[in-house]
């Protein structure tokens, strides 16, 4: 380990000033808990960054840290702590509810390999193929006027952002970058589709 | 092999014994209750007569003095402008708000001059809602020092889930006013899912269904393994049992009009009429049908009412309330059927109506085992216990409402969507619309709707100092934060400059900290010392953490240290030690930074030791013994 990697890998613990690994929770000296730090939302959850994951280990990652970390945890401590758990808490969140999404989730490894996707855009689409698909899955939904029309029109988005999430994985583990923006920007809109129609059939079913 | 004082992150809270005792407190509308819990068993503190429930009525004397509970309540009709009932309604409510409840407030108000909360007119003083929650907050108080022969000044209270950023900040602003420190606001359905998990070691979904008086919560939650995680929640602040004494009473006085001809009635005849009517609901509950008199004008008259009259009467609410679940569990993607259990909360789930319609909406007999009206206290004081004493409970909860802020057109731009689990920072960046702009006007909103005046208008800022740029080259970054407690605080910076503002959200219907100031010492004697002591023991806390901090320090390096340089810091620590028995604060603190300064030499040649072995290679695992949180 080089001078600087070692310098970056310790630092001193806010509380007895000695050492402590950056990416420490407590410090092993003083039991203080530390600054959430800056690292990704995969690591933060103790998971590797793949597209594909399993949600109960999610879950159970997530909820393990905040059983230490939480703020309930830290009630009667110095108003330091109370600010640092707080800061830890939050961070899990953010971490928990990008990974939990797989929208979300794709946009965010595309990001740490640094080919960001815009999933706040909602502008015009530029791809004229996807733009006409959605154009008539659009048309096909706003003309649905029974309940057995929607459901089908509805089953069938769901199935495609299924569908979708699919070819994103598979992208992923074939290394194509490319390939997996251009389908996390398609489950975008798939994914906004299924929401209207799935609504549709909330609205169409009560009468 | 390191020497550990305690677990990280784990050590108890210093010196808890000589803090006063924690409680819950169920603030309702109608009711309010006070709980304790010891070892994970909680226990409703009662009257002599056995009943956990005070009404949530204070009355106020022309000397000064204050009743609260059932004595109040049995004034209410004879003195009607002596007595105040369901404040909880108005709980960080402008002016406004109350002009939309107009008629169904058994109380004048009194128009406030600068806008802010309302004020009521009582007994010929002027009280903020605040106040009034505040003087029922201190008879729990009183209840519970009695029955526990202790000084409880900590609690966790309870509030709506559906309750907005205003009425939490009033809730807490009326404790701290109590002379209460709030530990936690924690949400009604989540305190009474923790009274439940707890006892029946459950898994998986539930649904609390909570019908007060005035308010309807639903939240849905995954329980597991001691971890609570609110998936959803929704609800109507303005919807209750109240509601349907209303409908009876109208009922009633239509009665009277066919059989005894027309009459205006005065208020305290209207408010004789529902409690007639509350009454009648209430015994329904236990039988089919019987007969009230209610009198008006001087002349009583008789009314039959039977379970299906009661039952077309109440329908229309109920069934607002099945909405409300409907919509709650679709806009969380739950299907009913997947939904495990439903718990009962509230007295108004005690009518055979709802119990019916919960039944068949969900499928499944609901869960009452715990008795509606105190299950919410019940959690409350474990989570207080909880949150005093440690405890392995996890309570995950979620912003009921959306936040954002007002954008051109007079929309609103959604920075944190409702249902994101708390706490939470979120950040929205917006770019200035005029050449030369100097400020921005920040407008805070909580809602669902998308124009700004369909929603609760929060908070109004300014972000002054904007270097003068073309228009749209302002970069204004707005990050809302909302803590633990569900509250808001909500920053402002330019990101070329960083000119930097940071409010915390003191909403437009809520106190200054002036006002604030004032009740404390109007109300409080002691509120000073109060105040005072509460700084001189956060003072000592950090104290005593430093201190231990130095101790687990000096076990694990204290070689490092000659043994001139280890007495300077032995007696640093022996002068904090001592100040931590005063009452000055200066003093602890002035201590503190000794001790600081006396161990800097001693924290740089820990910090060369911990490089030097991270260079090693070997030692990096040591000083990360506590990662890896999971599971
Ligand atoms: N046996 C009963 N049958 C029907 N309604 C009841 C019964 N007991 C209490 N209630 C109603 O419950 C409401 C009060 O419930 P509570 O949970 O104490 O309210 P809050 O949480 O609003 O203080 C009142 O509207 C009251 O009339
Ligand atoms: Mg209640
Ligand atoms: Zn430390």
């Amino acid at each position: 380990m080089s001078v600087a990697a070692a310098s970056l890998a310790v630092h001193p613990c806010w509380s007895c000033k000695g050492p402590v690994a950056t990416r420490a929770l407590f410090c092993s000296v003083c039991g203080a808990v530390q600054g959430p730090g800056a690292t990704d939302h995969f690591s933060r959850l103790g998971m590797v960054p793949t597209f594909e994951i399993d949600r109960d280990v999610l879950d159970r990652q997530y909820f393990g840290f905040q059983r230490r970390l939480h703020p309930d945890r830290f009630a009667a401590k110095s108003p330091k702590e109370r600010m640092l758990s707080q800061s830890q808490a939050t961070a899990l969140n953010e971490a928990y509810e990008t990974l939990k999404d797989p929208l979300k989730r794709a946009a965010y490894l595309l990001k740490m390999l640094d080919h960001a996707v815009d999933l706040g855009a909602c502008g015009t689409i530029s791809d004229p193929e996807l733009l006409m698909e959605q154009m008539e899955k659009r048309e096909e939904i706003a003309e649905a006027e029974t309940v057995a029309e929607i459901a089908t029109l509805s089953a069938a988005a769901d199935a495609e952002v299924l569908a979708c999430q699919c070819h994103i994985s598979a992208a992923f583990n074939a290394e194509d970058v490319d390939e997996a923006a251009r389908l996390t920007l398609r489950l975008k809109y798939l994914t906004k589709l299924a929401d209207d129609a799935r609504a549709k059939k909330i609205r169409l079913s009560r009468g | 092999m390191l020497l550990q004082l305690h677990e990280p992150g784990q050590s108890p809270a210093p010196h808890e014994s000589d803090r006063g005792l924690a409680v819950g407190i169920d603030l309702g509308t109608t009711n309010s209750v006070v709980a304790v819990a010891r070892d994970g068993t909680a226990e409703v503190l009662r009257d002599a007569d056995g009943g956990g429930l005070i009404p949530s009525v204070v009355h106020y004397s022309d000397d000064g003095s204050v009743i609260v509970g059932t004595a109040a309540r049995e004034r209410l009709l004879d003195e009607p402008d002596r007595v105040v009932s369901s404040i909880k309604r108005l709980m960080g409510r402008g002016l406004e708000d109350v002009k939309s409840l107009a008629g169904t407030l058994p109380y004048t108000v009194e128009p406030s001059p600068e806008g802010g909360m309302v004020r009521l007119r009582v007994a010929g003083r002027v009280l903020t809602p605040v106040e009034i929650s505040a003087d029922i907050l201190r008879a729990l108080k009183a209840r519970a020092e009695e029955a526990q022969g202790k000084t409880v000044d900590r609690a966790v209270v309870t509030v709506p889930a559906y309750f907005d950023d205003a009425a939490r900040t009033a809730t807490k602003d009326a404790a701290r006013l109590a002379g209460l420190e709030v530990l936690r606001l924690v949400n009604e359905p989540t305190a009474a899912a923790l009274a439940y998990g707890l006892d029946n070691a459950s898994e998986g979904l539930y649904a609390v269904y909570d019908l007060g008086g005035g308010t309807f919560d639903l939240s849905i939650l995954r329980m597991e393994k001691g971890v609570f995680q609110v998936k959803a929640t929704g609800g109507d602040a303005a919807l209750g049992g109240d509601d349907i004494d209303h409908a009876i009473a109208e009922h009633f006085l239509a009665e009277r009009a066919a059989k005894v001809g027309p009459h205006t009635i005065t208020a305290g005849e209207a408010k004789q009429a529902l409690m007639v009517a509350r009454l009648a609901k209430e015994c329904l509950s236990r039988s089919q049908g019987g007969d009230w008199v209610m009198e008006v004008d001087g002349k009583p008259s008789r009314h039959f009412l039977d379970r299906a009259t009661l039952d077309s009467l109440s329908t229309p609410f109920v069934e607002r309330t099945i909405a409300i679940c409907r919509a709650v569990a679709e806009d969380a993607g739950i299907a009913v059927a997947d939904i495990h259990g439903v718990v009962l909360v509230g007295g108004s789930t005690r009518m055979p109506l709802v119990r019916a319609r919960v039944a068949e909406f969900f499928g499944k007999p609901p869960l009452a085992d715990i008795n509606p009206d105190e299950v919410v206290a019940v959690g409350a004081a474990l989570q207080a216990e909880a949150l005093t004493s440690g405890s392995d409970t996890l309570l995950l909860d979620v912003t009921p409402l959306s936040l954002g802020i007002e954008i051109m057109g007079g929309i609103v731009e959604k920075v944190i969507p409702r249902n994101t689990p708390i706490p939470v920072a979120m950040a929205q960046e917006f770019t200035t619309y005029q050449d030369g702009q100097t400020a921005m006007s920040i407008h805070v909103l909580q809602g669902e709707r998308e124009m700004v005046d369909q929603n609760r208008s929060l908070a109004r800022f300014i972000l002054r100092g904007i270097p003068p740029m073309t228009a749209g080259a302002g970069r204004i970054r707005v990050t809302f934060t909302v803590d633990a407690d569900g509250l808001l605080t909500v920053a402002a910076s330019e990101q070329t400059t960083g000119v930097e503002q940071s409010v915390a959200v003191k909403p437009s219907y809520g106190l200054t900290e002036d006002e604030m100031a004032h009740m404390l010492r109007d109300s409080l004697e002691h509120a000073r010392d109060d105040m005072a002591s509460r700084l001189v023991a956060e003072a000592v806390v950090e104290a005593r953490r430093s201190m231990l901090a130095v101790a687990s320090a000096l076990k694990a390096d204290g070689d490092l240290l000659s043994d001139d340089e280890r007495k300077a810091i032995d007696a640093a620590m022996e002068l904090v030690e001592r100040s931590t028995h005063g009452t000055d604060r200066d003093a602890v603190n002035a201590a503190v930074e000794g001790l600081e300064q006396a161990t800097k030499g001693f924290a740089e040649k820990r910090m060369d030791r911990g490089i030097r072995q991270a260079l090693a290679g070997v030692s990096v695992d040591r000083l990360d013994d506590a990662l890896g949180g999971g599971a």
